[in-house]
C-alpha cells in the first residue's frame, strides 16, 4: 500500500504559499525520513497529509483511493508535545482507551508501568506522556504514522527504546512512518530514505 | 521528633484536600441552618411588635438588640438572611440557564458567536443596579420581581466564560485528534467538553450567589426591591437609617455585619470548590 500525497499546496495567509506543488509518496513497508529548517512547513505537511488542514488543494490518496474522513483516520499523527493531546481531566487508561486497548506485551515493550494508567496526565513527564501518545496512534485500523519531531523532549536512552518499539511494530503490522525531524544523525539511523524538505517543496 | 509529637503535627497539618473539605463542609453547614431556622422560626410570634422592651441593646437575652418596635433584630437578621439566601437560589439558576444556553449556542458557528458576544457586551454595558431596578419595575417588583431582575441581569460573566471555555476546548489538539479517531460531535460534546465545563459551571453557580444577594440587599435598600413587611437585610438596614442618629447602632451593625459574613461564606465555598475541581490544584 502508498501513501500518495500530490500536488499539495497550502498558504495560511493568502499569496504567502508556504507549501507548494509538494508530491511525497511513501510505501508501507519502508520510514521515510524528512529534514528541514524550523519554520520551512514540515509541520503544516504534516497536518495536511493526516486529515488536520482541509483546505488545501491537491489529494492525498492511499493506494488512489481518497480516505474517508467520517471514521477512524488511517493516517495518524503523533505530536511533538504529547501534553497538548490529552484532555487535562482524563486519567490515563481513558487517554489510552480512546483510541483502543493494546495488548499487555506492546505495553511493556513501550515500558509503560501500570501504575501510570490511573494518573493525571499532569503528572507524567514529557517523555512519559509520549509514549501513551504513540501507543494511542497504533490503533489496529492505522496505515500510516506521520511522526513529527516524536523524541525531540526524550533522552538518548528512551529515545532507542521507544523508536525500537515502534519500528517493530510497524513492520510487523505493515505500517508505513513518516519520520519528521532535524535530527540528522537520528533519521539516519532510523530512516531507508531522507528526503529534504527545501527540495520537495517547490516554492 | 517522637513519635507522639510527629502524631500531633500530622494531625494539625490535615492534607490541603481534607482541609479544603473540612471548609466546605463548615460554610455549607452554617448556611443550610441558616436557610433551614427560617422554616423553624414562628414569623407572626418573632414579627410582633411588643413595646415593653424596644429599643434595648444587645443583651443575652436580644444578641443582636431590639428596634424601635420592640421586635428581636436577631430573629429578624436570620429571617432576611434566609430570604437573601432564596433570592440568591432562584437567582443564580435562571443566570445559570441563560449563560450556559448562550455559550453552547455561541459554538455554533462564528455568526451566531458574534451575535452572542454582541449581546453579552448590550448587557454587560448598562449600569447593574439601574438594569435591575427597571426590570424588577417591568415585573411588578416584590419577591418575583426580585428574583427575575437579578436572574436576567447576571448571567454575563457566566456566559463569557463558557463560551471563551468552550472555544479554547474546541480549538485545542485533543479535540481533533478525537475526531481523527472517528469519534461523532454528540460523543465529543459529552465526553470531552461537558466534563471540563462542568467544573466552570458549579464554580459559576456559587460564586454568583454573593453577587445576587448584594445587589438583592441594594435594591430592597433603595426601596425598588422587596415589600416593606418582609424582614429583608435591605429593608432592616433602610428603616434603621433613621435611628442611626440617636444612637441605636447595632440595628443597623449586626444585620450589615451578618450579611457580609453570608457573602462571604458562599465566597468561601466557591473558592474551595474551585479548588477541588481543578486538576492542576487538586492534587497538591
Amino acid at each position: 500500500m502508498y501513501l500518495n500525497a500530490n500536488n499539495i499546496s497550502y498558504a495560511y495567509k493568502k499569496n504567502k504559499p508556504i507549501l507548494k506543488n509538494l508530491s511525497i509518496s511513501i510505501p508501507d513497508n519502508k520510514v521515510i525520513g524528512l529534514m528541514g529548517d524550523s519554520g520551512s512547513g514540515k509541520s503544516t505537511l504534516c497536518k495536511v497529509i493526516s486529515g488536520y488542514i482541509k483546505n488545501y488543494t491537491g489529494t492525498v490518496t492511499l493506494d488512489n483511493n481518497l480516505i474517508e474522513t467520517k471514521d477512524f483516520y488511517p493516517i495518524q499523527l503523533i505530536f511533538q508535545h504529547p501534553e497538548k493531546t490529552m484532555n487535562p481531566k482524563w486519567k490515563m487508561h481513558k487517554v489510552l482507551s480512546e483510541s483502543w486497548n493494546p495488548p499487555q506485551e506492546l505495553m511493556d515493550t513501550f515500558g509503560l508501568k501500570d501504575n501510570w494508567l490511573g494518573r493525571w496526565p499532569n503528572e507524567l513527564s514529557g517523555g512519559e506522556l509520549q509514549r501513551f501518545s504513540i501507543l494511542r496512534a497504533l490503533n489496529p485500523k492505522t496505515k500510516f504514522i506521520i511522526a513529527d519531531e516524536i523524541s525531540t523532549m526524550l533522552d538518548a536512552v528512551t529515545q532507542v527504546q521507544i523508536w525500537d518499539a515502534l519500528l517493530d511494530y510497524c513492520k510487523q503490522n505493515k505500517i508505513g512512518i513518516l519520520a519528521v525531524s532535524h535530527d540528522k544523525e537520528l533519521l539516519e539511523v532510523i530512516a531507508d530514505d531522507i528526503l529534504l524538505f527545501n527540495e520537495i517543496n517547490k516554492l | 521528633m517522637t513519635k507522639t509529637e510527629e502524631k500531633h503535627k500530622k494531625f494539625l497539618n490535615l492534607n490541603l484536600r481534607t482541609k479544603t473539605l473540612l471548609i466546605i463542609g463548615i460554610a455549607f453547614l452554617i448556611l443550610f441552618s441558616v436557610f433551614v431556622s427560617n422554616y423553624l422560626i414562628d414569623h407572626t410570634a418573632v414579627l410582633t411588635s411588643n413595646f415593653y422592651n424596644i429599643n434595648q441593646p444587645p443583651s443575652f437575652e436580644h444578641w443582636f438588640g431590639t428596634d424601635w418596635m420592640g421586635r428581636d433584630m436577631f430573629m429578624r437578621t436570620l429571617l432576611g438572611l434566609g430570604i437573601s439566601i432564596g433570592v440568591g437560589a432562584f437567582a443564580s439558576i435562571i443566570s445559570t440557564i441563560i449563560a450556559i444556553l448562550l455559550g453552547v449556542f455561541s459554538s455554533v458557528n462564528t455568526i451566531v458567536d458574534e451575535a452572542v458576544t454582541a449581546v453579552i457586551d448590550l448587557f454587560g454595558s448598562i449600569p447593574h443596579i439601574l438594569l435591575i431596578i427597571l426590570v424588577s419595575l417591568a415585573f411588578g417588583g416584590g419577591y418575583y420581581g426580585v428574583v427575575m431582575a437579578v436572574g436576567l441581569t447576571h448571567w454575563t460573566p457566566l456566559a463569557r466564560v463558557l463560551r471563551a471555555e468552550i472555544k479554547k476546548i474546541n480549538t485545542s489538539e485533543y479535540i481533533k485528534l478525537s475526531t481523527e479517531f472517528g469519534k461523532s460531535k454528540m460523543w465529543i460534546a459529552k465526553k470531552h467538553i461537558f466534563p471540563l465545563i462542568i467544573s466552570q459551571i458549579i464554580v459559576g453557580v456559587i460564586l454568583m450567589f454573593p453577587h445576587a444577594i448584594m445587589h438583592e440587599a441594594s435594591i430592597s435598600f433603595l426601596g425598588f426591591g422587596l415589600p416593606a413587611h418582609e424582614p429583608a437585610i435591605g429593608i432592616i438596614l433602610s428603616e434603621s437609617m433613621k435611628y442611626l442618629s440617636m444612637g441605636y447602632w447595632w440595628l443597623a451593625f449586626y444585620p450589615g455585619l451578618a450579611l457580609l459574613f453570608l457573602v462571604l461564606l458562599f465566597d468561601l465555598i466557591g473558592e474551595n470548590v474551585h479548588k477541588l475541581l481543578d486538576p492542576q490544584s487538586a492534587q497538591e
